[in-house]
């Protein structure tokens, strides 16, 4: 019986024809943006603005974390789960940098700029070597093994450094100091907080500067190169290693970045938190096209904005089953995501 | 005796033959064993060998997935989670509470054979629309669906239970059942014998009659040709497909097939533990199975037991033991220090070793893959293509 179903014809082949396919993604999208506005209607404006700025600050954490993953995907084809828990790592460098540099709760002002930001290099540097190390250690070796090695030995690393953090500060969530102002003001309806707009402003100008940082520099010239064709590349002359270890240190320098954004606008870290975070980041990488750097900070913008509406709006319980299902939505509708151009499937 | 010293020539040089003979006189001498060694009191660990069947039936299971059909899986956790929902509502007086107002309780073995085709249905629908994607994407779309599958049982309330799980689940009966001194009682026949949670030997004959009937199956599966067609497009999918190879048909029955014996282990794994609940199948559940049949040898049947025996003893039987062993260690040392914790930071060396877990298990991922990636006894097939690049024939046949 197996057997003569495995010689059966298939009707399944058709489903995947791209017109039928963008229809069916068109009409999901129809549908749930009806059904958000008609929730939005129910509700102030006011309300609708508090979460969409929630939106916007987490989203553009989320595509500071997302941008390490499609880097890292687009130069070796990994999905790096280790990436999530240097994120957190982040936020733990941070919270032990803060005291030798005397910064501490309860007495913010503009004194702390300077110190705020030098413990901001330190984090992005250390997370940057941790990266680094975990690539050669775990990663190098296996470039030329079976494909499931690598993401094996990724989801090993991911468990060493939640560990490591366990073992560190213990299994509890720790408190993140409360460094930035809580000064709110309103513009018409809009109720913005001086804290909003700094965790945007520092999460948009990383973006941004890496961006510049990817199109114009040399290095970020070789990325390219060895994301397109790393054979080509080397016989231009290019460095792998070199550019693949500078891939996962400027990778994790910046999700190292999103760690320390996301204490001081969430105040609690804890060493699981990269996990589901890591994924959530990996989805928005997916669905802005993965291997694309700009798809990267707008799908993280846009999970970010459908977590806070789907949470508020709707029911929290279902907000993550809603962006696991955009995740496998995105894969089968429009495997390239948002922005994605044709990636030859290897 | 001829016959069976021919046999033993013939095989003595085979490790998948002596694996399959080393693993069946282990099952049938274990429980024996440890009740002989823990003067009668050795059902902690026959219990815990019957959990670990679980894990067994999902290695297999996965292993059609993975190593036969080279489709990779990181939410296999999620059939597994279907087979044991599906037992939990058809074999409780959960749907008392659910709209439809009326418990369920369907018997364990007709269960069992739902909660496979449930799985195996669920194996398809997911299989269905992604069988387009290759390699890593696929990967993803089954990692968005494992995380997806708890999550919903765990919303939907009315029929689940929530958080809580379902409970009190209905045991398997059989009209009669072989006792004996193995159970540390007489020998004697049972009639209308329940499976209850204090005989932890019946639980454990009964997942190694399990495990029996899915290796012959699987075996059977693999030599077939749906199991070289599976290969042919693990292989090359493009060049199986201009042999004549249905790859859409092939990866989808490669994908139910593979789900059904997770709603198998889903049953048991149910009306032993008499509770599901949605914690049980996490990201992590995915990943130890996986790391199981990479451990083993990917496509290889024995190799894929073994590493659920091994990574199953470690993870739930040495771990757990070793902060309690780790404390009297200290403690015959003379180093009681140790044991205390202290203020400033030492939570003393048993919850230091608990802590020490998540590192244990990441090291053992990494080290197994820098260390031998092809696994433990992995198929000698797919070995010689790793070295050679190309499989010649006599290697299709010995295989």
């Amino acid at each position: 019986m197996i057997g003569a179903l495995a010689r059966m014809p298939s009707t399944l082949r058709t489903f995947g024809s791209s017109q039928v396919s963008n229809l069916v993604g068109l009409l999901i999208v129809a549908g749930a943006l009806v059904l958000t506005l008609q929730h939005v209607l129910q509700h102030s404006a006011s309300f609708f603005f508090q979460i969409l700025i929630i939106g916007i600050a987490d989203g553009t954490i989320y595509g500071l974390i997302a941008l390490g993953y499609t880097m890292v995907y687009g130069i070796i084809e990994l999905i790096n789960f280790a990436h999530g828990d240097v994120f957190t790592l982040g936020g733990y460098f941070s919270l032990a940098l803060f005291p030798i540099f005397g910064i501490a709760e309860g007495k913010p002002g503009f004194g702390y700029v300077i110190p705020l930001l030098i413990v901001a290099a330190i984090t992005m540097l250390l997370c940057g070597v941790v990266n680094v190390a975990i690539e050669r250690v775990a990663y190098r070796p296996l470039r030329h093994a079976p494909r499931l090695a690598p993401l094996i030995t990724a989801i090993g690393m991911s468990s060493i450094l939640e560990g490591a953090m366990y073992l560190w500060r213990g299994p509890f969530s720790l408190h993140y100091p409360d460094l930035l102002p809580l000064t709110r003001f309103n513009i018409g309806p809009v109720n913005i907080g001086v804290k909003d707009l700094i965790v945007i402003a520092f999460a948009v100008i990383l973006v941004v500067a890496f961006t510049l940082f990817i199109n114009l520099s040399k290095l970020g010239k070789a990325m390219r190169a060895t994301a397109q064709d790393r054979d080509a590349a080397q016989l231009m002359g290019i460095d792998i290693d070199r550019t693949i270890s500078a891939t996962f240190f400027i990778g994790a320098a910046l999700a190292g970045a999103g760690g320390i954004t996301w204490g001081l606008y969430i105040s609690s870290v804890d060493p699981f938190l990269g996990f589901i975070t890591g994924l959530i980041a990996f989805t928005a990488a997916v669905f802005g096209g993965i291997g694309n750097i700009p798809g990267a900070a707008l799908g993280g913008l846009l999970i970010g904005l459908i977590r806070a509406f789907s949470d508020s709006y709707f029911d929290s319980s279902w907000t993550e089953v809603l962006i696991f299902g955009i995740l496998i939505a995105t894969l089968v509708f429009r495997p390239t995501g948002l922005l994605g151009m044709r990636v030859p499937e290897k | 005796m001829k016959g069976l010293r021919a046999f033993v020539r013939e095989n003595s040089r085979n490790p998948n033959a002596i694996a399959y003979t080393v693993m069946a006189i282990g099952a049938l001498a274990f429980p024996g064993i440890v009740q002989f060694a823990n003067g009668g009191n050795g059902d902690f660990l026959v219990s815990l060998a019957a959990d670990g069947g679980v894990y067994v039936l999902l290695a297999i299971g996965l292993n059609v997935v993975v190593g036969f059909a080279g489709l990779l899986d990181l939410g296999y956790a999620a059939f597994f989670a279907i087979g044991s929902y599906t037992y939990g509502m058809l074999a409780s007086a959960q749907l008392i509470s659910s709209p439809i107002h009326h418990a369920v309780h369907i018997p364990f073995w007709i269960a069992l054979l739902i909660g496979m085709f449930v799985a195996a249905g669920a194996g398809a629908l997911l299989g269905a629309p992604t069988l387009r994607l290759r390699g890593d994407y696929l990967a993803i779309v089954t990692l968005g669906f494992g995380e997806i599958v708890p999550r919903f049982f765990r919303n939907m309330r009315d029929w689940t239970s929530g958080v809580n799980g379902i409970s009190a689940l209905d045991v398997p009966t059989l009209p009669f059942w072989l006792t004996g001194p193995w159970a540390s009682t007489q020998l004697a026949i049972e009639h209308n014998f329940r499976f209850v949670s204090f005989n932890p030997t019946a639980w454990y004959v009964l997942i190694v009659i399990l495990i029996a009937i899915s290796v012959i199956g699987v075996n059977n599966l693999y030599r077939s040709r749906l199991g070289r067609a599976w290969m042919a497009v693990r292989e090359d999918e493009t060049a199986a497909a201009a042999m004549g190879v249905n790859t859409v048909n092939t990866k989808l029955l490669a994908f139910a097939i593979g789900a059904s014996f997770s709603g198998f282990a889903g049953a048991f794994y149910g009306a032993k533990l008499s509770l599901v609940s949605p914690d049980s199948f996490g990201f992590i559940v995915s990943i130890t199975i996986l790391s199981m049949v990479v451990l083993g040898g990917m496509g290889n049947i024995p190799g894929a037991m073994i590493g659920a025996l091994l990574l199953y003893s470690v993870l739930y039987y040495f771990l757990p033991a070793a902060p309690a062993q780790a404390a009297a260690l200290a403690h015959s040392l003379g180093m009681d220090w140790l044991n205390q914790s202290s203020p400033n930071g030492w939570p003393g060396i048993s919850e230091f070793i608990h802590r020490l877990q998540f590192i244990m298990f990441g090291l053992i991922l990494v080290g197994i893959m820098l260390l031998r990636p092809q696994g433990l006894l992995p198929s000698r097939l797919r070995a010689q293509e790793l070295k050679r690049g190309v499989h010649d024939e006599s290697a299709v046949v010995t295989a």
